[in-house]
């Protein structure tokens, strides 16, 4: 099959450009990566293609003369893929801008904060699988005391 | 035996309703379940004794030969009695148990499922399904022993429980997997007949025995036994002394016969089970809880068992049998008879109770009976069993057999103390004591007392019949080999009896009873808190529980970093460590390469280049947008001159909306993107692009490159025309020969609409675009009767109905455009009619349901451009959410529709008509799905622009008057 160099140069160039930018912080940036790479992609599309020929219309010629119309069923269908995604990162960074006056995204808290648990964690589980109350010696007294301890606690 | 399965799964099922019904008489209905699988398995005796074994088969998994067969031999046969029998008594005896509680349907309902899990665990053949039975009773048991559910400490015992017992039978299942693999076959009957031998068979059977230690209570495994004992006592006596904690000792019953020989066996079966009877036996000797006495006085005897029916001869065997018929009987009426004092004094610690006995007779009695028949006291089963199992050792021992002399000494010993703890329960909970206060006892109904009294009955009666006993268990015995390799063959057989004269096996009986009674007189008082082990096996189970958190928060805190780039980067970096090496190792650099295929190409490449490098290090997000369009233009140029008009039409268009989405939204933040929002880490991010780019690239020449076969897409020409009856290809492609591909991205299109309507409206999604083409009066009328506000009451007179666009009327003067107005007025119709044109066109011309529903699209940003958002509204024919919901509506009708008529989904019909003037006419229904493509396109357009358009005007325009209002207050 036969291919174009320059062709496959645009697609690397856009793909690195849209890796560079999709690894920024700033929203509006990783949507400019995501197009950029949406655009990359569809050009593997298109290198995939190979060499170009008549558009792909039935009776204008031999199925060996036009362009492979699968890849480019496959392109369409990514176009509108990423207009929808696309519209949906704009949402998201207004939305983002609303709550925040920002379009960055900062680190997971809850994660940050287990990092910091962890240092802690020993201490805590220890208290949470030390034996308090298996001394209890009967089934039926010591329900209801155990309901109120529990009660008691708060848990 | 299936059918008792059924029963027993119909039975757990309806429970809980009868439980909601009659209370805790529900627990009667239960009882029968069991007593029926009871009866049933009692009437199969005849067959089972006459060496006919039932066998009934079902296949499950036909790929893998599994099969829930269940097969009934004698050794299968006796658990099926001891499980459903003492089941239904421990069943009846909840009723009374649980008498006045609320909630019972689940634990009657697991309870009931438990037995059955029981049932098929012993009778199945199936070595697979014995190990899914295996989890299964682990599984319920878990729920059983939580029952206190609001007790921590009921709650910690039963996840200790569910670990040790699942981690066990998870080993169990390599085990398995490795034995299936080994013999071909996962019958149970077919492996033990032809055993397969090998170093990888004893590897499994280490991994077997490892789930029979842990299910069966054995050190190092033993410690949750006596945890469990936060259960409710009927769970206990029937789980941890009659059912479950047998599961283990079956298996090893079950492997006994053929394994012993093997040389992992006796080390593990023989140390491990005897060490644990001593072990049990003595912390029995410390307790004070009459339930934890009974509890490690269980872990000693299922070492006792495990010793005896693991030690794999004839006599043995036969004895081990019977010890684990007595141990059933007589241990679940002693967890049975405790349940009663606590329940009736609500304690059950032996240095609170005093003078039971006397006032308790028949309970008293029943409970000596059955003491009696533990520490093997004439005339009951223990004895016989007892007696059998040491002349079966003695015999070994005195053949010169090493770990029978092990196995001799372990279970002398360990009887010693069976006899110390077991004087010490009839005293602690009989006796009168000195200093103890006697207790009052309010004696128990005759129902909830009968439970035990029968089985102790059955310890006595069982005693008698030792002989029948004996011709009901041979057919086991004689699986097993005489005597151990390098022990003479015993003369005959050994034989259970009552009486079978003063042999030295009656002698040590007496002597180990005897020694026991002087010890409890020496340990009455408690042997003190001293351990037995420097280390607790709790201790250990804790440690690793504790080891396991810490491994998972490090692991957490090291992949889960809680950082957008870090993911990402680290996604590209899988993407070129696995693409790119399989890429240097591949041979295909073959491909055809030409510097360019046409002129234009050339032409753009560094226009596109030039661009996207541009693109990422804008300083505004403007530029970066428009930066980004340009390569978008690129894509049209390239598709445009590569034979490809569908895409080119379709880019372009896509390319305008993104721009327009884009300008709606920048307009609201902006437009500088300033150093703070961290472009770190420049360097290690452009490598990284650069990595992606060239693999991408390697991937593109080895993909090309390695193309071998004739494309399946040339005969899509020939297809589209002849199936599918239209002449443009790709769109051909699109609505009919990969139709699923359309609809997956039809899905994910009303998803990303969806999502988008969701963020920006946040609250009210079905807000729809505000109608001001009513006169304002009947507006008014009309949300009084609807209840709705009037957001728009500041309307100064009634619109006029002469203008060019309506809408403009409410747009600021300043921001008007007459002109523009005008234009879009004139365009608007003809726009939707030349998307109507492309839709229906189609087929045979370029165009199709994307470019028209993106060219109806552009026709209402127009509007909205020109008319703001009253415009749009009064554009828009319905809601956004119509047009996606009704679009992806056809387009799922036109997959289904075919299957009504016997076609697959998304099959084309076609009519032909010759009509006159019109002349032939063809309609595909296909172009139908195409009209579905169409209006969802639209519905996502529209979304975009009433969302990112209209709303976020009016979230705008609200916030300024809001700001204005108050300053308006804050200045008057």
């Amino acid at each position: 099959m036969n291919v174009s160099i320059v062709l496959i140069v645009i697609m690397a160039v856009l793909f690195a450009a849209g890796v560079y930018a999709m690894l920024e912080r700033s929203l509006t940036r990783v949507l400019i990566g995501f197009l950029l790479l949406g655009n990359a992609a569809n050009l593997l599309l298109l290198v995939g293609m190979g060499r170009p020929g008549i558009a792909p219309f039935y009776g204008d010629g031999e199925p060996q003369e036009m362009s492979d119309p699968l890849p480019q069923a496959l392109t369409l269908t990514a176009i509108v893929i990423t207009f929808a995604i696309s519209a949906f990162l704009l949402a998201l960074i207004y939305r983002s801008w609303q709550l925040g006056q920002a379009d960055t995204f900062d680190e997971d808290e809850a994660d940050v904060a287990l990092r910091e648990r962890g240092m802690r964690a020993d201490d805590e589980m220890d208290q949470e699988i030390e034996p308090e109350d298996d001394d209890a010696t009967s089934d039926f007294l010591a329900s209801e005391a155990a309901d109120d301890r529990t009660k008691g606690s708060g848990s | 035996m299936l059918l008792v399965l059924v029963a027993f799964t119909i039975g757990s099922l309806a429970l809980p309703l009868l439980v909601r019904a009659w209370g805790p008489r529900a627990f009667f209905g239960a009882a029968a379940v069991s007593f029926a699988a009871f009866l049933y398995t009692a009437a199969l005796s005849p067959r089972v004794l006459a060496g006919d074994i039932p066998f009934e088969s079902f296949t499950w998994i036909e790929p893998l030969d599994i099969a829930l067969s269940m097969r009934m031999d004698t050794l299968s046969w006796v658990l099926a009695l001891i499980v459903t029998g003492v089941g239904a008594l421990v069943l009846l005896y909840c009723r009374w148990y649980f008498d006045g509680k609320e909630d019972l349907g689940q634990f009657a309902a697991v309870l009931l499922a438990f037995a059955g899990a029981m049932y098929g665990l012993v009778l199945t053949d199936d070595v697979v399904v014995l190990v899914m039975f295996w989890e299964v009773t682990s599984v319920l048991s878990y729920l059983l022993i939580g029952y206190y559910n609001r007790r921590a400490a009921s709650r910690r015992a039963a996840l200790q429980a569910l670990l040790v017992t699942t981690l066990g039978g998870l080993v169990m299942l390599i085990g398995v997997v490795l034995v299936v693999v080994q013999s071909g076959t996962s019958s149970l009957s077919e492996i033990l007949a032809d055993p397969p031998v090998s170093p990888v068979m004893t590897a499994a059977l280490v991994l077997l025995l490892v789930g029979a230690l842990s299910k069966s209570a054995i050190f190092p495994f033993h410690f949750w036994l006596p945890g469990a004992m936060a259960a409710p006592t009927p769970v206990s006596a029937y789980l941890h002394a009659a059912a479950m904690v047998k599961a283990g000792i079956y298996l090893v019953a079950v492997l006994a016969p053929v394994f012993a020989e093997n040389p992992a066996w006796h080390p593990i079966v023989i140390g491990l089970g005897g060490f644990t009877m001593l072990l049990g036996g003595w912390q029995a000797l410390r307790e004070t809880d009459l339930k934890r006495l009974l509890a490690y006085g269980t872990v000693s005897q299922l070492g006792f068992l495990m010793v005896v029916l693991g030690y794999g001869t004839q006599d043995a065997a036969l004895a081990g049998l019977a010890l684990l018929l007595s141990h059933a009987l007589f241990k679940s009426a002693l967890f049975l008879i405790v349940g009663i004092i606590d329940h009736q004094l609500s304690t059950r610690d032996l240095r609170e109770i005093s003078g039971l006995g006397r006032q308790a007779p028949v309970l008293a009695t029943a409970a000596i009976v059955s003491i009696a028949s533990m520490v093997g006291i004439i005339p009951t089963v223990g004895f016989v069993a007892k007696e059998g199992a040491l002349a079966a050792l003695l015999y070994e021992a005195l053949g010169g057999s090493a770990w029978g002399l092990v196995a001799l000494l372990a279970v002398v010993l360990g009887s010693v103390l069976t006899a110390a703890y077991g004087i010490r329960f009839v005293w602690g909970a009989f006796w009168t004591k000195r200093d103890i206060a006697r207790v009052s006892w309010p004696a128990p109904s005759a129902g909830f007392a009968s439970a035990p009294v029968v089985l102790a009955v059955l310890s006595l009666a069982a005693g008698f019949s030792a002989p029948l006993l004996d011709v009901a268990f041979a057919r086991y015995a004689d699986l097993a080999p005489a005597a151990s390799p390098g022990v003479p063959t015993p003369e005959h057989p050994a034989y259970l009896s009552l009486w079978h004269g003063f042999e030295p096996a009656l002698w040590i009986s007496l002597g180990t009873i005897a020694l026991g009674a002087v010890l409890f007189v020496f340990t009455a008082r408690g042997v003190g808190r001293r351990r037995v082990l420097p280390f607790t096996a709790v201790d250990a189970y804790n440690g690793s529980l504790r080891m396991i958190e810490r491994l998972s928060v490090l692991t957490t805190t090291l992949v889960q970093r809680g950082s957008l780039p870090v993911y990402v980067a680290t996604i590209f970096l899988v993407l070129v460590a696995g693409e790119g090496t399989a890429l240097l190792a591949s041979s295909d650099w073959q491909a055809d390469l030409d510097a360019f295929h046409t002129p234009v190409q050339l032409a753009v490449a560094p226009v596109m280049i030039a661009a996207g490098v541009i693109a990422v290090r804008a300083r505004k997000r403007y530029t970066g947008v428009v930066l980004v369009s340009v390569t978008g233009l690129g894509m049209v140029v390239l598709f445009a001159t590569s034979g490809a008009p569908d895409l080119a039409l379709t880019q372009i268009l896509v390319e305008t909306v993104t721009l327009v989405a884009f300008a709606l939204v920048l307009r609201r933040i902006p437009s500088r993107l300033g150093a703070h929002n961290g472009s770190s880490f420049a360097v290690g991010r452009a490598i990284l692009a650069v990595l992606v780019g060239l693999t991408m690239a390697g991937v593109a020449i080895v993909a090309t490159g390695a193309r071998v076969d004739v494309p399946i897409s040339l005969a899509f020409p020939g297809l589209a025309y002849e199936i599918g009856h239209g002449k443009n290809v790709v769109n051909v492609a699109l609505v009919d020969l990969r139709g699923w591909d359309t609809m997956g991205e039809l899905s994910v299109v009303v998803l990303a609409a969806t999502g988008v309507a969701s963020l920006v409206f946040v609250t009210n999604r079905s807000e729809t675009l505000p109608q001001i083409t009513a006169p304002i009066i009947q507006r008014a009328q009309r949300a009084v009767r609807r209840r709705t506000p009037l957001t728009e009451a500041d309307v100064e007179g009634a619109p006029s109905r002469t203008a060019w666009l309506v809408g403009g009327q409410r747009v600021r003067p300043e921001n008007r455009s007459i002109l523009l107005e005008i234009v879009v007025r004139i365009l608007f119709h003809s726009i939707i009619i030349v998307s109507l044109y492309l839709l229906f066109a189609g087929h045979n011309l370029p165009g199709g349901g994307f470019a028209a529903g993106l060219v109806a699209g552009m026709a209402l940003v127009m509007r909205y451009i020109a008319g703001g958002r009253y415009e749009l509204g009064a554009a828009a024919p319905t809601d956004a959410g119509r047009f996606l919901g009704i679009g992806m509506g056809i387009a799922v009708a036109c997959a289904i529709i075919p299957l009504a008529f016997g076609v697959e989904p998304l099959t084309r019909a076609i009519f032909e008509a010759e009509i006159p003037v019109l002349g032939h006419i063809e309609f595909v229904t296909s172009t139908i799905f195409d009209v579905g493509v169409y209006l969802v396109v639209i519905g996502l357009v529209l979304d975009v622009l009433r969302s990112l358009g209209a709303e976020v005007d009016r979230q705008a325009n609200a916030a300024v008057d809001s700001v204005a209002a108050r300053e308006g207050g804050s200045r008057s």
